[in-house]
C-alpha cells in the first residue's frame, strides 16, 4: 500500500461519527479558548491554505469527488468555507475589541454619533453586493446544471433516501432518536429555543459589537448548537452516510452490501436482564420504570442541583425562576443530543424509555 | 453631450419623476433617500459601523436580494411549469432543452441554496454582535420565523421537478409528520385518541395526510406544495419582511455600541 492510500484509510477511520464529532467539538473548544492567538491573520491564512489544499487534493479521489461534487452538495462546501471565514471574521473582531476594552480604548464599531449619509455610502455598497451576487449566481448556473434524476417513480426507492441537505442534521439525528423526537420535537424546540434567546439572555453587555469575553456562555452555547449540532451533523449526514444510512469514510466507495452489527439494547434490558439477572417484567410501566426515573431525574433534578455551583446561583438570581427553568430545560434537551449518541457509542444504548406499543421511545 | 444631459434633466418629464437635483450635496442626498419609495426603506443617515462590511457581512441584505431574484425567476418559471404528475417532469426537461438561455431553473435553484446559507450567516452575525438584545428582542423572533419560512420555501420547491430526487426527499421529510405526537398515526399518544372505539388518527387523517393531501407523495401533494411554494409562503414572507424591516428602523436602526 502506498502512502496516499494509507493516509486515506486513516482519514476514513477517523471520520467515524464518534471520532469526527469528538474532534470537531475539541477543535471548537480550543478555538473559543485561544481565540486571540488563533484568529491572528497569519494563523488564519495557514488554516485557509491547508483546508483549500486538502479539499483540492481530496477532489482527486473519485469517491470523494462523487459525493462532494454532486451539484446539490456544492452549497455545503460553500457553507463550510463561508462559515469558517465568518467565524474567523467575528472572533477576530471580538479579540480586537476585547483587547481594546482591557486597555480602555474605543471599540471597532465606534460611537453612536458616528454617522454617514445613506446616499451614497450604504446605497453604493448594496448596489455593488447585488452586482457581485448576480454575477456569482449566473456563473454558478452556467457551471452546474440543476440536478434532475429519473422521473418520479413511487415503486423504486433510492438507497439512501435523503432529505434536502439543510435538513440532513436532523436526518442524522434519526440514528439516535425516533422520528417524533428528531423530526418533530427537536425542530420545534430549536425554533422555540431560538425565539426565546433574547428573553433568556439577561446579560446587558455585548449589545451591538463583537466580543467574546463579555458573553462567553451565550456565544459558546449558540455556536456549539450551530457549528457542531447543525453544520457538522449536515456534513456527516450528507458526506458520510451511504446505503442503509451506514457510515462510509470520505474516500470509501458506497457498498450497499456493507454489513454492520446491530447490537443495541434498551435501558430496561440493561437494567433488568443484564444488571439484575431477572426476567423482564410483564407490566410495561414497571419494565420502563428505571428509564422513566433516569429521564425525569435528568430534567427535574439537575436544574435545582446545579444551583449549588456559585456562578449558576448568581445567574439564577439575575434571571429569576421562569427564565432559569426555561433555559435549563432547553439546555438539557440540547445536551441530550450529545449524551444519547455518546451512550450509543459506549454502551450500545438504544432507548432510555421504550413503549413500542405507543410509539413512545426516548 | 453635456448640453443634452442638462436638457434632459431640466425637462418636465425628468423633473416630474425626480423631484431633486443630482445628489451631490447633503440636501439633495437626503432628498434622494426621502423622495423614493424604495430607497426610503433606509434612514437618511446611518451609523458608521452599519456600513462596514466586516460588521454587517451584508447577509441580511443579500438574503433580501436573493428573495427578489427568486421571486423574479420564480414568476418566469411559472409561465412554463404545470404542477401535475403528467406534465411537471417534461416541463422541467423543456426548461433546459427548449427555452432560449435555459438558465432560469439553475439560477432559481442555486439562488435558493445561497439564500439558506445567507440567512443562516445573517443569524450568526446578529447573534455574535448581540443585536437581539433589547430593544430588538421581538425583531429577532420575527427573524427566526423568517428563517424557518425560507427553509420551508426551499423544501416545498424541492418537490416541483417531480423526479426521483424530489419525491423521495419530500417523502423522507414528510414522513416525520406521521410521527407527530397525538397528530400523526405513528406518533406517541395517537392510539389513545379514539371515537366510539375507532381510531381518530389514522393514515387517512393525520398530520402527514394534511401536509400532503393524501397518504403518499402524489398529485395532491404536488399541487399543495406548488401553492405553498408559489403563493402561500411567499405571501407570509412578504408580510414578515415588512415587519422585520420596519422594526429595524423603529428599534433604532442597525445595531451598534450603545
Amino acid at each position: 500500500m502506498d502512502a496516499i492510500t494509507q493516509i486515506k484509510d486513516w482519514i476514513n477511520l477517523v471520520s467515524r461519527p464518534e471520532i469526527f464529532l469528538g474532534a470537531a467539538t475539541l477543535l471548537f473548544v480550543l478555538i473559543l479558548v485561544f481565540y486571540k492567538q488563533l484568529t491572528h491573520p497569519a494563523a488564519a491564512i495557514v488554516v485557509l491554505l491547508a483546508s483549500v489544499g486538502g479539499y483540492a487534493a481530496s477532489m482527486l479521489d473519485k469517491n470523494f469527488r462523487a459525493i462532494v461534487g454532486k451539484p446539490d452538495n456544492v452549497p455545503i462546501t460553500m457553507l463550510l468555507f463561508m462559515t469558517g471565514f465568518f467565524l474567523w471574521l467575528a472572533l477576530r473582531q471580538a479579540a480586537v475589541n476585547d483587547t481594546r476594552m482591557e486597555r480602555g480604548e474605543p471599540l471597532l464599531e465606534g460611537k453612536p454619533d458616528d454617522k454617514v449619509l445613506v446616499w451614497p455610502d450604504l446605497v453604493y455598497i448594496e448596489f455593488m453586493i447585488a452586482c457581485v451576487c448576480t454575477i456569482v449566481l449566473i456563473v454558478w448556473a452556467i457551471a452546474f446544471a440543476a440536478p434532475l434524476e429519473e422521473p418520479a417513480n413511487p415503486s423504486i426507492i433510492p438507497n439512501p433516501s435523503k432529505a434536502p441537505w439543510y435538513f440532513l442534521g436532523l436526518q442524522e439525528m434519526l440514528v439516535y432518536f425516533d422520528p417524533w423526537l428528531a423530526g418533530v420535537v427537536y425542530p420545534s424546540l430549536i425554533i422555540l429555543g431560538l425565539c426565546a434567546i433574547p428573553y433568556i439572555d439577561v446579560n446587558p453587555k455585548g449589545n451591538g459589537y463583537y466580543t467574546l469575553k463579555e458573553r462567553r456562555f451565550a456565544i459558546f452555547t449558540w455556536l456549539f448548537g450551530f457549528l457542531i449540532l447543525w453544520v457538522v451533523l449536515i456534513v456527516i449526514g450528507t458526506f458520510f452516510r451511504g446505503p442503509n444510512w451506514n457510515f462510509f469514510g470520505p474516500y470509501e466507495a458506497w457498498d450497499p452490501n456493507k454489513a454492520v452489527a446491530m447490537v443495541n439494547v434498551n435501558l430496561s434490558e440493561l437494567f433488568w436482564a443484564i444488571w439484575l439477572h431477572k426476567p423482564m417484567p410483564d407490566n410495561p410501566l414497571l419494565r420502563e420504570l428505571p428509564g422513566i426515573v433516569v429521564f425525569l431525574g435528568y430534567l427535574m433534578l439537575i436544574p435545582p442541583l446545579a444551583l449549588v455551583v456559585r456562578p449558576v446561583r448568581r445567574l439564577y438570581e439575575k434571571m429569576g425562576f421562569i427564565r432559569y427553568s426555561l433555559m435549563m430545560v432547553l439546555a438539557l434537551f440540547m445536551a441530550l443530543m450529545v449524551i444519547k449518541p455518546v451512550l450509543r457509542w459506549t454502551v450500545d444504548l438504544k432507548y432510555i424509555i421504550s413503549f413500542p406499543e405507543y410509539f413512545f421511545n426516548i | 453631450m453635456g448640453k443634452l444631459g442638462s436638457y434632459i434633466r431640466n425637462s418636465q418629464v425628468w423633473k416630474s419623476i425626480f423631484r431633486h437635483g443630482v445628489p451631490r450635496d447633503r440636501r439633495t442626498r437626503v432628498m434622494a433617500i426621502m423622495s423614493n419609495v424604495f430607497l426610503h426603506l433606509h434612514p437618511v443617515t446611518i451609523r458608521k459601523s452599519g456600513v462596514r462590511l466586516s460588521y454587517t457581512w451584508c447577509m441580511g441584505g443579500l438574503t433580501f436580494f436573493l428573495f427578489l431574484a427568486e421571486t423574479i425567476t420564480g414568476i418566469l418559471l411559472m409561465f412554463y411549469y404545470r404542477p401535475t404528475p403528467e406534465y411537471a417532469f417534461p416541463d422541467i426537461i423543456a426548461l433546459r432543452s427548449v427555452i432560449t438561455l435555459g438558465l432560469l431553473r439553475e439560477i432559481h435553484r442555486w439562488g435558493a441554496h445561497a439564500m439558506i446559507i445567507a440567512i443562516w450567516l445573517h443569524m450568526m452575525r446578529v447573534f455574535l454582535t448581540g443585536s437581539y438584545k433589547p430593544p430588538r428582542e421581538f425583531n429577532w423572533v420575527v427573524g427566526v420565523i423568517l428563517l424557518v419560512l425560507v427553509m420551508l420555501l426551499s423544501f416545498t420547491g424541492y418537490l416541483l421537478p417531480w423526479d426521483q430526487l424530489a419525491i423521495w426527499a419530500i417523502t423522507v421529510g414528510s414522513n416525520m409528520a406521521r410521527a407527530t405526537p397525538f397528530a400523526g398515526h405513528e406518533g406517541p399518544g395517537s392510539s389513545l385518541l379514539t371515537l366510539g372505539g375507532q381510531p381518530l388518527v389514522h393514515a387517512g387523517s393525520d398530520a402527514k395526510f394534511m401536509l400532503l393531501g393524501g397518504p403518499l407523495v402524489d398529485e395532491n401533494a404536488l399541487l399543495r406544495f406548488y401553492v405553498l411554494h408559489c403563493v402561500f409562503i411567499p405571501f407570509v414572507v412578504v408580510i414578515l419582511i415588512s415587519v422585520h424591516f420596519w422594526r429595524v428602523r423603529k428599534d433604532g436602526g442597525i445595531s451598534g455600541p450603545l
